[in-house]
């Protein structure tokens, strides 16, 4: 970007200095119109400053998986994350990946943080669970009562078919229209001892449908009755009920579920876990030669493989729904497949309507269990807002007498280009405040303390342009020449010097944002921005002003406050110039 | 200021100059020196790592009326552990416990707000795993790593190796003297400490890059004359950005120790300090190390050039034969402990 080329560059509209101002104003108006427009007014601040909770996890690279810690595993983690921190009726919390394997959870003042702590942190929370009952997500309004038939068509078999998408079954043969019989049927299914098949799928279903599948003759059982009332009472449409359900339920207890089936939410009543997802030992989603459909392959260890067997056995003998088991991930049924056969020998495929996406998450949840990767937290931080409103307020105070303390150096030393300086200085922090509220809502960047410091330490970075370009016009005027030429001159020299540092300046940035993770990474986007923005402004705004000063009385005539006056800068009698313009430095004409 | 006005206008004059390239030894031999109580200082000292190294947790609290000592007492006896309490500008209290995991340190803040009488939700908790800044830490060295390489290449390519190396030895020197500074006042290493550190690299640079940047234009066709070698047309090169170097590094240091000293004072210990504590002495060392190390490695390298040593022999006959004729060269270089006497002009390459 800014190595010294001796080529033509824009200079900085050397002759037009109106248009480059345009061009900055305008930019200048946009961005205020679209920080209005958008409501973004102030930047959104970092955690450290709004107050709440910062965790930082790890991702740990375990033996025999070195390799998981990979992009698609991390967004996989960071999606799960997300879902479970918002699960808990919070919004605003947001996950991001940063850098190669860790991630941020910042969790807004206001809510729990332990709990927060234990839903980000826990993993491996997968289950397979025999599928007891389904049902369309809504509670049994007029709509449960309906169709008491064994052959329901009932709003169960549309939904199933709806959900095929989603809810691929074990062997391609299984058929979906047969699903509303197949339930009711299945209700009456030995292993499953719920004699009254009730039409909406078990709403009112009755009270020992609860048991395991594969325990025989259960008796009938208070707390199956209780589940059976809750199953029917569940509303999975609700977002609150679907937060609540199945929590704390222990593993080897029948549990209820909810999930989405292609766009609708459906709710099962689940049996206790048959296979954990710690038992899979690797899956992933791939194309079916045969079929080239996109399908799921799983693998597990010896001990899952054994107990797939088993269930699988005894769900192919069952009917809808009960020969399907439910891949439940943190209490949400993911997916559903049926069985038609025993699967043994530790290998099983889930086929049906999968597309690539859609298999290759389900692959990826279960092959590492309810996260991709496991985590450790790395530090969890809560910050009041209090403290860390005192912290903003202490920097912007801070940066404010900075600022005064390098605007009265610079008037002092300066005089009258110091104004120049300074309005320079003025727009610089009108783009970056701007561009920071933007880029709030734009890419979610947040304003946290050492990213105010970066902005405070780039004042001296910014300021520094304006003196390499003073002192060259000085330079210049210490040539003899008067201060039109010399405000020409000293620019592509001044130009050079600035590119070249704000370049490695930018490089040092650039490079602490790619290669580190949080606080220094908002330090480091502030410094490139400013670094980026000071280009921008000594290009389009500073040298403009400066060509068009030059033309007033005030700076060509070198007023003693104008801080160009010839004397005190020792300008050269006038002898000597005009010898020194009679030998134009080579160099100046290839650069200017 | 106008003294410096006028120091600006007799620098580029060469009324004045100061023979920073003919004393380079001596300023070498302060680096050496500093470099080595460096060093010294870490190998003997250590650097004192914050709590984000060793793990554990920083409480900060409301405003309370609980003295510091009471305080420290409460937290050893709710931890267990050492605590290092401090009284901040606003009242209330930074309570650091080293070896604090992160279960324990909610009991820890429970009981504290118990003693402190104020309600937990305000008190702040910063908890750390040991890894933490150990993860910083490794990253902001291979940050360090990545980007020596690629302004190496950078400057090689915009400049020359030559001065790609002595800008280099600059930024090691900087980095040095500032961890040497740390460890040798017993500052707390912080991530705040390796972000300022980290910052430094861009600035550290960014000073030495503008000096080198004149001193390429300055000895553009140093061969196409006989009047100066090129130690002597660095050295003006220096003094032509003196007054600029002095300037930037002010307007850059008034913020940093406004952050330092207003920021820090408000709020005691935090973030804003350890940042600004560590820039502050990067940049100081950063504008010396353009100035009186950086140039003058350069000259170092290049004047091992066959052309430069050529040229060096030239300058030097062509003076001897001048005084043999009984002429005052008119640019000639002075001893070297005199204020050097040149003439006008900033580009003597380019006159003949």
């Amino acid at each position: 970007m800014a190595a010294p080329k001796k080529g033509r560059r824009p200079t900085g509209a050397q002759g037009r200095p109106g248009r480059a101002l345009a061009i900055i104003l305008i930019a200048m108006v946009a961005l205020t119109a679209g920080m209005f427009i958008s409501k973004q007014t102030t930047p959104r601040l970092g955690i450290d400053l709004a107050g709440g909770t910062s965790i930082t996890l790890k991702a740990k690279s375990e033996p025999g998986k070195e390799n998981a810690v990979n992009e698609t595993n991390m967004n996989t983690a960071v999606g799960i994350i997300e879902r479970r921190v918002n699960g808990l009726g919070v919004s605003e919390a947001e996950v991001q990946t940063q850098g190669r394997d860790h991630i941020i959870v910042n969790i807004p003042k206001g809510m729990n943080e332990k709990q927060a702590r234990e839903q980000v942190g826990t993993t491996a929370q997968l289950y397979f669970r025999p599928v007891i009952a389904f049902a369309d997500g809504a509670p049994a309004a007029p709509e449960g009562a309906q169709s008491p038939s064994p052959s329901a068509s009932g709003s169960g078999a549309p939904k199933a078919e709806d959900g095929n998408k989603t809810s691929p079954s074990a062997t391609p043969s299984s058929s979906a229209t047969s699903q509303g019989r197949a339930l009711s049927e299945g209700l009456k299914a030995p292993n499953a001892p719920t004699p009254t098949p009730s039409a909406g799928e078990s709403k009112k279903a009755d009270d020992k449908a609860a048991p395991s599948p594969s325990a025989s003759a259960p008796a009938p059982d208070p707390a199956a009755a209780d589940l059976q009332a809750k199953f029917a009472a569940l509303d999975c449409t609700n977002e609150a009920q679907r937060a609540n359900v199945g929590t704390g339920v222990k593993p080897t207890d029948p549990t209820l579920a909810c999930g989405q089936r292609g766009e609708q939410w459906g709710k099962w009543l689940l049996g206790p876990a048959a296979v954990e997802g710690k038992d899979v030992k690797s899956a992933k989603g791939e194309i079916d030669p045969q079929s080239g459909q996109w399908i799921v392959t799983m693998n597990f260890n010896d001990h899952g493989a054994d107990a797939f067997a088993k269930v699988t056995g005894e769900l192919a003998a069952k009917q809808m729904p009960q020969n399907q088991f439910a891949i439940v991930l943190d209490g949400d049924v993911i997916s559903d497949p049926s069985v038609s056969t025993a699967i043994t020998g530790g290998n099983a495929q889930i086929s049906g309507g999968f597309t690539q996406q859609s298999a290759q998450d389900l692959g990826n949840m279960l092959s590492y269990g309810a996260l991709p990767l496991s985590f450790q937290e790395d530090s969890v931080t809560t910050v009041t807002a209090a403290l860390g409103g005192e912290q903003l307020r202490a920097g912007l105070i801070a940066g404010a007498i900075g600022l005064l303390l390098v605007v009265v150096y610079l008037l002092v030393y300066y005089r009258g280009l110091a104004f120049i300086a300074i309005v320079s200085l003025l727009v610089s922090a009108i783009l970056t405040y701007t561009i920071m509220a933007l880029l709030g809502k734009g890419i979610g960047f947040a304003l946290n303390l050492p990213a105010v410091c970066g902005a405070i330490v780039a004042i001296g970075i910014t300021a520094d342009s304006f003196i390499v370009y003073f002192e060259r016009i000085r330079d210049e005027i210490r040539e003899g020449r008067t201060l039109r030429p010399a405000v020409e001159r000293a620019w592509p020299r001044a130009r050079r010097t600035i590119l070249v540092s704000d370049f490695v300046s930018f490089l040092a940035a650039a490079v602490l944002f790619i290669v580190t993770v949080g606080k220094v990474q908002g330090f480091a986007f502030t410094l490139g921005l400013t670094t980026l923005l000071d280009v921008v402004v000594v290009f389009l705004f500073t040298k403009p002003v400066m060509t068009l000063l030059a033309r007033t009385k005030f700076f060509s005539s070198g007023h003693p406050w104008s801080g160009l006056d010839p004397k005190r800068l020792g300008a050269k009698p006038p002898l000597r110039s005009s010898r020194r313009t009679a030998a134009p430095a080579p160099v100046e004409a290839k650069e200017a | 200021m106008s003294k410096l006005g006028d120091l600006g206008a007799k620098l580029y004059r060469g009324e004045v100059g100061y023979d920073f390239v003919g004393k380079r030894f001596l300023w070498y031999g302060v680096s050496i020196l500093i470099t080595i109580t460096a060093i010294v200082a870490l190998a003997v000292q250590g650097l004192n790592m914050g709590i984000e190294f060793k793990g554990g947790a920083v409480f900060t609290t409301p405003k309370t009326t609980a003295s510091v000592a009471k305080v420290t007492e409460d937290a050893e006896k709710a931890s267990g552990h050492d605590a290092i309490v401090q009284e901040l500008g606003t009242g209330g209290m930074r309570i650091q416990i080293s070896g604090l995991d992160t279960d324990a340190a909610a009991d820890v803040k429970k009981q504290l707000a118990a003693d402190l009488k104020v309600t937990e939700a305000d008190i702040n908790a910063d908890l750390v795993g040991p890894s933490w800044g150990e993860q910083i830490a490794n990253k902001a060295w291979t940050g360090l790593g990545v980007f020596m390489v690629l302004v190496v290449i950078y400057l090689a390519i915009a400049f020359e190796w030559r001065m790609a190396v002595a800008a280099l030895i600059a930024l090691i020197h900087d980095l040095t003297i500032t961890v040497g500074v740390y460890a040798l006042v017993g500052f707390e290493v912080t991530p705040g400490t390796v972000i300022g550190l980290l910052t430094i690299l861009g600035y550290s640079l960014y000073d030495t890059v503008v000096v080198f940047d004149g001193l390429k234009e300055g000895s553009k066709d140093i061969t196409k004359q006989t009047r100066y070698t090129f130690s002597e047309i660095a050295n003006r090169s220096i003094n032509g950005t003196l007054v600029r170097s002095i300037n930037t590094t002010v307007v850059a240091l008034l913020p940093v120790a406004a952050l330092l000293f207003i920021g820090g004072g408000f709020l005691g210990a935090g973030m804003l300090n350890d940042i600004s504590l560590s820039l502050f002495v990067g940049l100081a060392a950063g504008a010396y190390s353009s100035i009186f190390i950086a140039t003058p490695l350069v000259v170092d390298l290049k004047e091992r050039e066959p052309a430069m040593k050529a040229l060096k022999k030239r300058v030097l006959a062509k003076r001897a034969s001048a005084a043999a004729r009984g002429e005052s060269p008119d640019d000639a270089q002075g001893s070297e402990d005199e204020p050097q006497v040149v003439s006008q002009g900033r580009q003597p390459g380019r006159r003949r």
